[in-house]
């Protein structure tokens, strides 16, 4: 997106800063003025803090679940440990890093930046909004604490409801109080692109994450009320007894699943559409050329969004729904691989004939279309009747959705993380160690996941602690392909914290790119432009640079 | 866009009324008219709460088509369940045999 004035390599004069500031020295450097803190830059570091603590102590209980697994005995923990560490991991990644952290970390940095507005549209909801998140991440840590819970991610009923002997009240209710903010967070960013945008920043002049964001804000504000209203009743059955589940008490326990799923398989795409979004911009940046299909990648967001709502039914073909509602599902799932599709041919024809840096940002994304690409695919497995059948419940399903929230989301939010990080900062990061990095977790990824594809398909159930010797070969590849994943976490981890302080210090635009967030300074001042800036052209405007000008300006 | 209070007075004596007819009609047996009745007053009152105290009566279009959306999303929740629902005895009998012996058991006239 280019503005009136010609883009250079340096900073605008009219778009930067008068003086140097930015918003690291502009707040303060107290803790209250983090902690009371009304600016967006700094509500997504809050958020990035945050998810860290949360993705840390998820990851922790994944390492013991995969040194359990080494061996086909249950031999290193308990059956009810096992159980609760499983419910661990899922829900904290789940409700605690996955939806936030690209929406909430990245999204509320750039959004308001990218539309060339000063903050979100309310910016004293968007720190409730982290508040509420805290409250509740607290609580399923609070419930974690003094004994966990131990019905999956899922808290089906009636085992969560009436026969369960843990703290699953408090859990759900740190989900539940977390969903506000969501809520929150999902209102706060459809009024900002409504409102807020720049002049000249027509909806199709807009950066095609903002188009994700934007449908992904819509699935936030509609679905997360109904999975409040599931686990409320849910805890209801639980404390008082009120026949909602329970078919002793008068209720459906099929009448849980759809409920919750009608939440919460549009909240898989709260988990992947975002990290579409982000992909979307490192594709023409690292190509050096416009996105193919602008359009055809806005409304296919916006058809992922709204499709994510009729396909819910597809986790319960084995679960006593009808025949028939199981062939509408399963032609309705079949649909969303259209607009899943269009995204990854157009990604690919982006990058043809492009001229392509194979910088770290890129690298993650070019992770992300494979892994993606085979998430998606063998979702259509499952969204196949009869398939379904034969792999429902076991580590296939396991393996589908990892490469979609892990080596699709996780890898488009660390693409995205590092992309942003010079502005976000000010500072580089080490070029090479993120390009090794971003290797380490590809091989680690795959080398987890993809043997649990095989073990799933040969039957291995999952959530058991034990199981048949055959499939141990599996097990030990995905445990050591798990090593290799963390290596691939915990050194990015290591280098963004140095380069704070040892990084070279970053130009406005190290990457050259189009993008209204480019053309202020880095980091970027409290209200991010002094003067407004004005749209005038189409977005991605990319022409080739030279290599050595592209990374380091 | 200032609401004179009285508007929001006749509103909330409309709720009242409304409240006082359910209670009424609760006490009247309708047979099946019961839950239609119920609901029938429950979206009115609804209906009153959005266009008034949420101020939708006053707002643009764009704040229209986001109510209804939520309200075409709660009847994509409540149609697609109930395919499940409504449909539960709709398969013929002789399918709810299961696999046995390498063989489907021959079609039985009782049924399960």
């Amino acid at each position: 997106m280019i503005t009136a004035v010609p883009q250079t390599d340096i900073p605008r004069p009219s778009l930067a800063p008068r003086r140097l500031s930015n918003y690291f020295e502009e707040g303060g450097r107290t803790l209250a003025s983090w902690l009371l803190t009304t600016d967006h830059k700094r509500i997504g570091l809050l958020y990035l803090y945050s998810i860290i603590v949360y993705f840390i102590i998820a990851a922790f209980a994944a390492a013991l679940i995969r040194i359990e697994l080494i061996t086909p005995a249950g031999d290193l923990v308990t059956s009810e440990t096992y159980n609760k560490l499983f419910t661990i991991h899922g829900t904290l990644m789940v409700w605690f890093f996955l939806i936030p952290s690209v929406p909430a970390v990245l999204g509320n940095f750039v959004l308001p930046l990218m539309l060339g507005a000063r903050d979100v549209a309310f910016p004293k909801l968007n720190l409730l909004s982290w508040y509420l998140f805290n409250l509740g991440g607290l609580m399923a840590l609070y419930a974690v604490a003094f004994g966990g819970a131990d019905t999956g991610w899922t808290f089906y009923t009636p085992y969560s409801s009436t026969y369960s002997h843990s703290h699953v009240v408090t859990m759900a209710a740190g989900v539940f109080i977390a969903g506000f903010g969501s809520i929150l967070t999902g209102l706060n960013f459809i009024i900002t692109i409504h409102k807020m945008r720049a002049p000249g920043l027509t909806w199709f002049r807009l950066p095609l994450f903002v188009w994700s964001l934007y449908s992904t804000s819509v699935i936030l504000v509609l679905a997360t009320p109904v999975l409040a209203m599931t686990l409320a009743l849910m805890s209801l059955e639980r404390i008082w007894g009120l026949g909602v589940f329970d078919p002793k008490l008068g209720g459906d326990p099929v009448l849980f699943q759809h409920l919750f799923w009608f939440y919460s398989h549009p909240a898989v795409y709260i988990m992947i559409l975002p990290g579409m979004g982000v992909v979307s911009e490192l594709i023409p940046c690292f190509s050096r050329k416009p996105i193919f299909g602008y359009h055809f990648i806005a409304f296919s967001s916006v058809a992922i969004a709204v499709l994510g709502f009729l396909v819910w039914g597809h986790h319960m073909f084995v679960s006593s729904e009808s025949i028939y509602a199981g062939l509408v599902f399963s032609l309705l799932s079949y649909l969303v691989a259209v607009p899943s599709a269009i995204k990854v041919f157009n990604w690919t024809m982006t990058m043809y004939r492009g001229r392509i840096y194979l910088s770290t940002p890129f690298l993650y994304a070019l992770g992300f279309i494979g892994l993606f690409t085979i998430g998606g695919l063998t979702g259509l497995f499952l969204a196949a009747l009869g398939v379904d059948v034969h792999v429902h419940g076991t580590y296939f399903i396991i393996a589908h959705f990892h490469y979609i929230m892990v080596g699709g989301m996780v890898t488009a939010f660390m693409g995205g993380l590092h992309y942003w990080w010079p502005k976000i900062t000010g500072r580089l990061y080490p070029e090479n160690l993120g390009r090794l990095a971003a290797l380490i977790m590809f091989i680690g990824f795959n080398l987890t996941f993809f043997p649990q594809f095989v073990v799933g398909y040969l039957g291995m159930p999952r959530r058991y602690h034990s199981y048949a010797p055959e499939f141990q070969i599996y097990n030990v590849l995905s445990t050591a392909g798990a090593s290799i994943l963390g290596i691939g976490y915990l050194l990015p981890l290591i280098y963004f914290i140095w380069s704070l302080k040892h990084g070279r210090r970053a130009p406005s635009n190290p990457w050259k790119a189009t993008g209204l967030e480019w053309q202020t300074s880095s980091p970027p001042p409290k209200h991010n432009f002094h003067e407004t800036p004005v749209v005038t052209e189409e977005p991605y405007q990319y022409s080739p640079v030279p290599e050595q000008r592209l990374i380091y300006g | 866009m200032i609401i004179p209070t009285k508007i929001y007075f006749r509103v909330w004596l409309a709720l009242l009324l409304l409240l006082v007819l359910t209670w009424g009609l609760a006490q009247v047996d309708m047979g099946r008219f019961n839950p239609i009745a119920a609901l029938t007053i429950a979206v009115l009152k609804m209906l009153l709460v959005i266009l008034f105290f949420m101020h939708v009566r006053y707002n643009k279009p764009i704040t229209w088509i986001f109510v209804a959306a939520g309200f075409v999303w709660l009847a994509i929740m409540i149609d697609l369940t109930l395919s499940d629902y409504l449909t539960r005895n709709a398969v013929p009998p002789t399918l709810h045999h299961t696999w046995q012996h390498g063989a489907w058991p021959a079609p039985s006239k009782e049924g399960p």
